[in-house]
């Protein structure tokens, strides 16, 4: 098992820094590329999120914490901003509160469909968190068969 | 995050290279707007993604906003090139209904 920290700040920047973060702490678990595309995707969905939704593109501090658990990758990512009132809502496909600024509504989904299990909780005015896991090395397992 | 474009035929391609996502998406925005502004009486627009390395939904949201400028000029959009991570987006979202891959 091995774990990481990591708080930053909700610059745009930062998202191609978090995404290859978390790519560089997979790496142990021999994931396939196909299977780091997938993370460095979902993970740059929710820095995305926390970034334009949270904080509505003002400053604040965006926490990421991962874990591995033998072949299993956690993931969660943080912040402080305005919440989801409604995350059923959210969570639906092409659904997006910008709907102007050329939103595709599509981060949950991705988030979703490229990770094993992700879940996400969130209460208006104090923040929102994205938990998602993945199993890695899927290649690596079957080679070694 | 590059743009550049040339012109074949009747035909737009515009050529997007580097990582497309919050960060950079307002600079290929306004360039690949400016191409499309420039093309009038073409009657298509080809968006080769072969230098995209990473895009995530924001680059979704990227290429519905050019397919909707390029509407408003009566031309059609089509996609090459994507490479897998750009592709299983793509897939995922529905989006080669609007602009198929060629």
């Amino acid at each position: 098992m091995n774990e990481m920290y990591l708080k930053f700040l909700s610059r745009s920047e930062n998202e191609v820094f978090a995404r290859n973060v978390v790519a560089a702490f997979a790496l142990p678990l021999s994931p396939t590329l196909s299977e780091l595309d997938d993370v460095r995707t979902a993970v740059s969905e929710a820095v995305t999120n926390c970034i334009v939704h949270g904080y509505r593109g003002g400053e604040g501090w965006i926490e990421l914490v991962c874990r591995t658990e033998g072949d299993l990758l956690h993931i969660e990512i943080a912040d402080s901003g305005r919440g989801i009132a409604d995350v059923e809502q959210a969570l639906q496909p092409f659904y997006t509160t910008l709907p102007d600024e050329e939103r595709s509504g599509m981060g949950f989904t991705i988030m979703q469909t490229f990770m094993t299990d992700f879940s996400v909780t969130s209460e208006a005015g104090r923040g929102t968190t994205v938990r998602m896991s993945k199993r890695l090395g899927a290649k690596a397992a079957d080679d070694a068969r | 995050m590059r743009t550049q474009a040339t012109r074949r035929g009747d035909s737009l391609y515009i050529y997007l290279t580097g990582e497309l996502d919050e960060h950079t998406v307002a600079k290929a925005r306004a360039e690949a707007d400016a191409f499309i502004d420039g093309a009038a009486g073409m009657s298509r627009a080809v968006f080769n993604l072969a230098g995209v390395r990473f895009m995530d939904s924001t680059g979704i949201g990227f290429l519905i906003g050019r397919y909707r400028r390029l509407q408003k000029y009566g031309m059609t959009m089509c996609l090459e090139a994507p490479n897998a991570g750009a592709d299983k987006i793509l897939q995922i979202s529905g989006l080669y209904a609007l602009m198929p891959k060629i």
